[in-house]
C-alpha cells in the first residue's frame, strides 16, 4: 500500500509539473527554443555552442535591450542527442513565447531528419548552420529548411581548392594522390560522389577508407595510408575519432601538415587529446576561434562583467565551438532584425515572418565591422532559391596550444555543388510531390 | 474492496480460461480502452498526442516483441533496434516500387521482411545460449545498421541515407493530423497486444516459456526446439518491425539508419526489464518509464527548477535522477513494475483478510 501511495503522488507530481509548464504569453518578447545537449559524448560540442549563443543574446539584451526593445527571451530542452528527445523537444518548445517558437537549431543531424516534415506543417523555421540535409539548400524545395553559411558539398571543394592553392595551382592537382578518410556512417559518406566528381575533374585519385564508429582504433587505416602514400590526407572524422586519427597520423609518420579536417574535426576538443601529435593540423572552419574579436569582448564586458554568462568554464570563451555558438547568436538576431524591418520594428516575430527574416538575411562586411565580427564569420546573403548564402570557410591550423588562421575566406565550387544539389532537392520533391515555389514570385 | 470476486461465478471452461478472469479487470481494460480511443483523442493537446503517446506506444510494440523472445522464450537478444530499422526500411521500399501498395500491406510485408532476417540471425541460438546468444544478435544489430548505410539502394540512392516516409493514406483517408496518426497506431498497437497476450497463453507461448525454463525437459516432452526458437525469433521481430515502420511512418516521418542504433537496442531491453521480463503489461509500463520519465525530470528541471541550477548541472541532475529511479525500483522489485502491479492486485483481492 505504501508503494501506491507514492505512485499517487508521483503521478500528481508529474500533472502539476505539466500545468505550470504553460508559459504565460508575454507581450514584447521574442522567445527561442534551445534544443540543447550538455550530456552525453557531444556534451563538448552542446555546451560550447549553446553557450556562446545564449551569451550573445544576453548581450543583445544587455547592451540594446533586446532587439528594437524586444526582449530575447529562451529557454533550454535537454536533447541528449537522442532523435525522440529531440522531437519531443521540438513538440515542447514549439508553441511557447508569446509567438511560438522563432526558430528551431537542433545541432544533430539526426534530429533535423526527423522534424524535417514537423517545420513546414507547423510554420517554424529550421536553421541548420554546418550540418543537417544538405540538398536543403535548394530552398524552392525546401522553404523551411536553411542549412546556413555552408554544407558539407561546398566546404568539400573549398578544401580541394585550399590543397589546390597548397600545390600551387588547380592544374597541379593532376596525378597527385588523397585520402579520404571518413566515419563510416551517413554523415561520412555525404562527400564520397563529390570528391569522386572533383577527382575526375581535376585529374588527382582519391582512396576512400572508412573507419567504423566511433574510431578509437584505426591502426589498419593508417597502415593502409602508409602504403598508400598519398600527398594529402582528408579527415572527415568526428568525435573521438579526430585524436585517434591525429596521433595514427603521427604513428606512422604521415605529416599532420598535409591533413585537413572538416569542422567537426577542428576544435579545441579535437586537437588538445592527441596532445603533441596534433601540431601542425589544419582544418576548416566557418567560424574562427580567439577572443580579441570585438563582438566576444563584449560579451566579456557587457555578460560576464554583470555575472550573467551562461559558460561555467570562462577559458573556453573564444574556443572554437563557442564562437560557433556565437554565430548562431548573429544569425538568430540577424534574422530577427530584418524581419522587424519588413513586419514592424518592435513587434514580436511569428514563424512565418522569421522565414522571411531568414530568407532575405544579408549579412555583408560592412554589417560584420558593425557587429564586430569582421573576419570571425563569412558574409551571408540568403535568397529564396539558395539557402546556404555564402559557402565560404577559413582554414586553422592547430600551433599546438591555439588555433591560428592560416587563409582568407575560401570560396566553394558553385559550379559543381550546386547542380548536385538541385538534382537531390529535386528527387526529393518527387517523392514526396511537391512543387518546387518560382522564386520569381517571392517577395 | 475493490477486487471483491465474491458472486463471480465461472460455470463453464470458456468462461474459466478467458483472459481476464476477473471482471474488475475487465471493466478496467474497456474503461483503459475507451479512454485512449475517445477521450485522449478528444481532449489530449497536439503536444501530448505527437511528443508523448506516440514514443511511447511505438516503443511499447517494440518492447512487447522483446519480450515475447527475452521474457516468454528466453532468447536475449541486443538487435531489437535492428529488426526495427528493417521493419521501417522494408515498408518504405514496398511502398516506393510497388505502385497502390496499401499502407498496411507494406506495414505488414515490412513486419514480415524483419520476421525473416530476425530468423536468420536467430539460427545461432539453436547451438549457442545466454551471452553468447547476446552477442551474436549484436553482430545483427551492427551488421544490419551497416548495410543499409552501405548499400544505398535501400534508402533509395539518397546521398544521406535517410529514407523520407510517404504519405500515410488508407483507402483515401489522409493520415495527417496528431489525433488520426495516434488512433492508427493506437489500433495497431492493441490489436497486436491482444494477439501478443493470446499468443503467449496458448500453446505456442507455453512451448516458448518451456524452451525458456529448462530446454531439455522441453525436448523430452515432444517439444520442437527449433520450429520453438525460430518462432520466437520470427514472431518478436516482426513486431519490432512493425514498430519500426510505425516510427518512421506516423512518429518521425523521415528516419535515418544511425538512428536504429544500439542504443536503441540497449533501451527496448531496459524498458522490459523495468517493466517487467515475460509480461505483455511490462512492455507497456517499461516504455512508460523509459520514455516519459527523462521528459518529466526536464520539465520539472527547466520549468519549476529554472534558474536554480546551472544548464548543465540541470542537465546531469536528470540523468543522476534517472539512474537513481531506476536502482529504486529494481531493488523494490527486481521483477520489474509488472511485478508490482500483480502483487499489489493480489493483496487487494485479500483484502482486508491479508495472510
Amino acid at each position: 500500500m505504501k508503494l501506491k501511495t507514492k505512485f499517487l503522488l508521483s503521478a500528481a507530481a508529474v500533472s502539476s509539473a505539466f500545468v505550470s509548464s504553460a508559459v504565460l504569453a508575454q507581450a514584447s518578447e521574442q522567445f527561442i527554443g534551445l534544443p540543447s545537449y550538455r550530456v552525453g559524448a557531444y556534451a563538448a560540442g552542446g555546451s560550447g555552442i549553446y553557450g556562446g549563443w545564449i551569451d550573445y543574446m544576453q548581450l543583445i539584451n544587455e547592451k540594446e535591450g533586446g532587439v528594437n526593445g524586444v526582449k530575447l527571451t529562451w529557454e533550454e530542452c535537454e536533447t541528449e542527442y537522442n532523435n525522440a528527445r529531440g522531437v519531443e523537444c521540438y513538440e515542447r518548445l514549439k508553441s511557447k513565447g508569446a509567438s511560438g517558437n522563432s526558430v528551431f537549431q537542433p545541432l544533430s543531424t539526426g534530429i533535423t531528419y526527423s522534424v524535417l516534415d514537423k517545420v513546414a506543417q507547423d510554420k517554424i523555421p529550421m536553421v541548420t548552420i554546418g550540418y543537417g540535409r544538405t540538398d536543403a539548400a535548394d530552398g524552392r524545395v525546401f522553404p523551411w529548411v536553411f542549412p546556413m553559411v555552408t554544407t558539407y558539398w561546398s566546404q568539400n571543394t573549398a578544401k580541394i581548392k585550399f590543397i589546390g592553392q597548397k600545390e600551387g595551382g588547380m592544374d597541379k592537382l593532376k596525378g597527385k594522390k588523397i585520402v579520404n578518410i571518413y566515419h563510416d556512417s551517413a554523415y561520412g559518406k555525404e562527400t564520397i560522389p563529390l570528391l569522386d566528381a572533383q577527382a575526375a575533374k581535376y585529374g588527382f585519385t582519391v582512396i576512400h577508407i572508412p573507419v567504423s564508429h566511433p574510431g578509437n582504433e584505426q591502426q589498419s587505416q593508417w597502415l593502409r595510408v602508409r602504403q598508400e602514400k598519398p600527398d594529402w590526407v582528408i579527415l572527415r572524422g568526428w568525435g573521438v575519432m579526430n585524436p585517434t586519427a591525429i596521433k595514427a597520423a603521427a604513428k606512422v609518420g604521415f605529416p599532420r601538415e598535409k591533413m585537413v579536417g572538416v569542422w567537426w574535426s577542428g576544435a579545441e576538443e579535437d586537437t588538445v587529446p592527441a596532445g603533441a601529435a596534433a601540431k601542425g593540423f589544419i582544418a576548416a572552419g566557418f567560424n574562427v576561434a580567439g577572443a580579441n574579436y570585438p563582438v566576444i569582448k563584449d560579451i566579456q564586458e557587457n555578460v560576464y562583467k554583470k555575472n550573467k554568462g551562461n559558460m561555467e568554464d570562462k577559458n573556453r570563451i573564444g574556443s572554437v565551438y563557442y564562437n560557433r555558438g556565437v554565430v548562431h547568436g548573429i544569425i538568430t538576431v540577424e534574422a530577427i532584425r530584418t524581419a522587424q524591418a519588413k513586419f514592424g520594428k518592435g513587434k514580436v516575430m511569428n514563424g512565418e515572418q522569421m522565414r522571411w527574416g531568414f530568407e532575405n538575411l544579408a549579412i555583408d562586411s560592412k554589417r560584420l565591422k558593425e557587429l564586430g565580427a569582421e573576419g570571425f564569420m563569412p558574409d551571408l546573403k540568403v535568397s529564396c532559391a539558395d539557402h546556404e548564402g555564402s559557402g565560404k570557410v577559413k582554414f586553422q591550423q592547430w600551433d599546438g596550444k591555439e588555433w591560428k588562421v592560416l587563409t582568407d575566406w575560401v570560396d566553394a565550387d558553385k559550379e559543381l555543388v550546386r547542380p548536385m544539389i538541385e538534382e537531390s532537392a529535386a528527387k526529393y520533391a518527387k517523392e514526396k510531390n511537391i512543387t518546387p515555389r518560382d522564386c520569381s514570385k517571392e517577395g | 474492496m475493490l477486487y471483491r470476486e465474491a458472486g463471480q461465478f465461472k460455470t463453464t471452461y470458456a468462461a474459466d480460461q478467458q483472459i481476464f478472469p476477473i471482471r474488475q479487470d475487465r471493466i478496467g481494460l474497456a474503461l483503459l480502452l475507451a479512454i485512449a480511443f475517445v477521450a485522449v483523442p478528444l481532449f489530449a493537446s497536439e503536444y501530448w498526442l505527437k511528443a508523448i503517446l506516440m514514443p511511447f506506444l511505438v516503443f511499447s510494440l517494440a518492447a512487447l516483441g522483446l519480450n515475447i523472445l527475452t521474457g516468454y522464450a528466453g532468447q536475449l537478444s541486443l538487435g531489437s533496434a535492428a529488426f526495427m530499422a528493417v521493419g521501417a526500411f522494408a515498408a518504405y521500399n514496398f511502398m516506393l516500387r510497388v505502385d497502390g501498395m496499401p499502407l498496411l500491406v507494406a506495414f505488414a510485408l515490412g513486419g514480415l521482411a524483419a520476421a525473416l532476417v530476425g530468423v536468420a540471425f536467430g539460427l545461432p541460438s539453436l547451438r549457442i545460449k545466454g551471452f553468447y546468444l547476446a552477442v551474436a544478435t549484436l553482430a545483427a544489430q551492427f551488421f544490419i545498421v551497416w548495410i543499409l548505410t552501405k548499400v544505398s539502394w535501400f534508402s533509395n540512392y539518397s546521398s544521406s541515407g535517410v529514407i523520407t516516409a510517404q504519405d500515410m493514406e488508407i483507402f483515401g483517408y489522409r493520415f495527417d493530423s496528431p489525433e488520426s496518426r495516434y488512433l492508427l497506431v493506437l489500433a495497431i498497437v492493441a490489436v497486436m497486444a491482444l494477439m501478443a497476450k493470446n499468443m503467449v497463453r496458448g500453446s505456442v507461448g507455453r512451448a516458448w516459456m518451456a524452451v525458456r525454463d529448462m530446454d531439455v525437459a522441453a525436448e523430452v516432452i515432444g517439444i520442437r526446439i527449433m520450429y520453438t526458437k525460430l518462432l520466437a525469433f520470427a514472431v518478436s521481430s516482426f513486431y519490432c518491425g512493425v514498430a519500426g515502420a510505425l516510427y518512421a511512418y506516423a512518429y518521425l516521418g523521415t528516419v535515418e539508419p544511425e538512428g536504429f542504433n544500439l542504443d536503441l537496442s540497449f533501451k527496448i531491453l531496459f524498458m522490459i526489464i523495468i517493466g517487467g521480463v515475460g509480461s505483455i503489461s511490462g512492455a507497456f509500463l517499461g516504455s512508460a518509464f523509459i520514455v516519459l520519465l527523462p521528459i518529466f525530470l526536464d520539465v520539472l528541471v527547466q520549468d519549476v527548477f529554472a534558474g536554480v541550477f546551472s544548464p548543465s548541472i540541470a542537465s546531469n541532475l536528470q540523468l543522476m535522477v534517472f539512474g537513481g529511479l531506476i536502482i529504486f525500483f529494481l531493488i523494490v522489485e527486481p521483477h520489474g513494475l509488472a511485478r508490482l502491479w500483480q502483487i499489489a492486485k493480489e493483496k487487494l483481492r485479500l483484502w482486508p483478510f491479508p495472510h
